[in-house]
């Protein structure tokens, strides 16, 4: 790599891949050759067809997984066990059911011995910047899906997280509330000034996000293009620069989608 | 639920935005909270259904007895058996012959709270063993390979195939009861903590690893509590387990309690007292099985037990 002084919070992934049972005769390429960095605050979109390794590389840059080639650094350092620095909002509630909402996101903060008046502060505030202020003592199971998820946003903004990484975040909600919290995520990346790593099967949501786009093959996930996004935000549906991408990004991923049937097919044949 | 939520939809377009949707649902949540009166309800309707259903089984017996289908010397019908309370409670005193003897209800109490404080604990013993064992074996590979054969073994195998082995190990008194309940529920509450911990989502556990949490705190804030609901209804199951076992082991070797007055029923021939006996143990035991209900309720609250709530 170039002698470029590393900037704290950037991501590098050189070369990174991983094999799923390696070392057995079942083994799976699950990623090959990924190379990508990220930015400090920068906001990139992971997209591609289902099972192309998009959340692998999620796990790995989490730490949950370990990387079987190649190399990630943060900040310079290759990325060791999952930490608070690079913080993972996953696709299902992973809400605990038996806290309340301030518990569950000061969850991070009571391990560490943070006060409770000091918590309750904390999740005061971060609740009110997700537009959840009323839900202070509510308990997770009387919440909406959508709301439950920016709970989970600010939890993981209670980290202080340099990195955000979403795993398809918004999969399970509806439209409308899809949209409502891709404003509080472009919220909370400006505030936050970290840098978001997001996955998604939807190609709006991908353009309304992103300032990259990074487009995945199918099996083994490898980096097919990576597509930046210039339109101002905030970005309207309606805009002939957003149309014109996102028939850019449809025919690439059907590219890849036919791929990937093909080779389920082959398989399955 | 549905058209409540439609009226409000309406009356709340004021608001901003982004909370419209969350308003909705905690107008939704509040209207729940109002149905608080309809909740005494449903208790009184219940409570009237199985008042229905005692009489209706209770009304055929009395009928099957007037219609002198049954022998009221081995069969007596409840109006018997409950007839003279203070000829039935004294069979429960147990003080020696001559002696002063308490008042016959205050006996009978006894004798209740002797058996039940049997189970309790027992119970109360076999939930953090298998609780403590449960854990131990899942955390550590070398206790889960050395142990889980052995408890697999062990489990299926008959409380009552245990006595011998309760009274060799404990003599009379309240040990071998004790320990039947501790043994007919220990193996299968162990069983139940390993598969329970098993089944923990693991997004619950990478959330803690990413929160940066250690092995003892995921243990204890996140393991247990994730667990704790669903054990507590594997208790609750076994409770009648348990209530078999001990009526089984104070029959035997105990000299008191509710099964130790069944057997000197059976012995004396006394039709009328077994069944009284047997009303009070089916008593005993749904106010148990009430009481371990209340609890959940009211600490385990995060996980709806279904039907058996």
């Amino acid at each position: 790599m170039s002698a470029a002084p590393v900037e704290t919070g950037s991501l590098r992934c050189s070369l990174a891949g991983k094999v799923w049972l390696a070392g057995t005769p079942r083994a799976v390429v699950a990623l090959e050759d990924i190379e990508l960095e990220v930015a400090p605050g920068e906001f990139v979109v992971l997209i591609g067809p289902s099972g192309c390794g998009k959340s692998t590389l999620l796990s790995l840059v989490a730490g949950l997984e370990d990387i079987t080639s190649g190399a990630i650094e943060h900040s310079g350092r290759p990325v060791g066990p999952p930490g608070p620095d690079r913080c993972m909002i996953f696709q299902q509630t992973s809400l605990y059911p038996w806290l309340s909402v301030a518990d569950n996101v000061t969850f991070g903060p009571r391990l560490r011995g943070m006060p409770k008046q000091e918590r309750r502060e904390l999740a005061a505030r971060l609740l009110r910047s997700v537009g959840l202020a009323h839900a202070v003592d509510q308990r997770p199971g009387e919440l909406s899906g959508g709301m439950r998820q920016r709970v989970a946003i600010a939890r993981a903004l209670a980290m202080k997280p340099e990195i955000l990484l979403m795993d398809e975040p918004f999969a399970a909600l509806d439209v409308q509330t899809r949209f409502k919290l891709q404003d509080h995520v472009l919220n909370v990346w400006r505030e936050s000034g970290a840098s978001v790593l997001f996955v998604t099967h939807h190609i709006d949501e991908a353009i309304a996000l992103a300032d990259r786009i990074v487009v995945f093959t199918a099996t083994p996930g490898r980096i097919k293009e990576i597509v930046p996004v210039d339109i101002p935000r905030p970005r309207s549906p309606r805009d002939p620069m957003f149309h014109e991408l996102h028939d850019r990004l449809l025919d690439l991923l059907r590219d890849e989608v036919d791929r990937a049937f093909a080779e389920q097919e082959r398989l399955g044949a | 639920m549905a058209n409540v939520n439609q009226t409000d939809a309406a009356a709340v377009p004021t608001l901003t935005v982004p909370s419209a949707a969350d308003a909705l649902r905690r107008q939704a949540a509040t209207t729940t909270g109002a149905a608080a009166p309809s909740r005494v309800r449903r208790a009184l309707t219940t409570a009237g259904w199985s008042f229905a259903s005692v009489s209706l089984f209770a009304g055929l017996w009395e009928l099957a007895w007037a219609l002198d289908l049954l022998d009221p010397l081995l069969m007596p019908p409840p109006h018997i058996f409950l007839r003279d309370f203070g000829e039935q409670a004294k069979f429960f005193d147990t003080s020696n012959i001559g002696a002063a003897s308490s008042a016959p209800a205050v006996a009978v109490l006894t004798t209740i709270l002797a058996t039940s404080l049997r189970v309790l604990a027992g119970l109360t013993l076999a939930f953090l063993a298998s609780l403590a064992v449960g854990v131990f074996v899942s955390y550590s590979k070398l206790a889960g390979r050395l142990l889980l054969p052995t408890l697999t073994l062990l489990a299926p195998i008959s409380p009552v195939a245990w006595l011998p082995v309760a009274i060799f190990l404990f003599g009379l008194g309240n040990g071998p009861a004790v320990f039947m309940v501790f043994i007919g529920v220990f193996f299968i509450m162990t069983m139940a903590t390993v598969s329970q911990i098993a089944s923990v989502p693991t997004t619950y556990l990478d959330v803690a690893r990413t929160m940066g949490a250690t092995r003892r705190q995921t243990l204890r804030r996140v393991v247990l509590p994730a667990v704790l609901p669903g054990l507590f209804l594997v208790l609750r199951l076994n409770l009648f387990a348990a209530w078999i076992v001990v009526l089984i082991a104070e029959a035997v070797g105990v000299g008191s309690g509710l099964g130790q007055i069944v057997i000197q029923a059976r012995n004396t021939f006394n039709s009328s007292l077994v069944f009284f006996t047997m009303t009070l143990i089916g008593l005993t035991g749904f106010l148990f099985d009430y009481a371990l209900r209340v609890v959940q309720r009211r600490l385990l609250w995060w996980e709806p037990a279904g039907g058996l709530a």
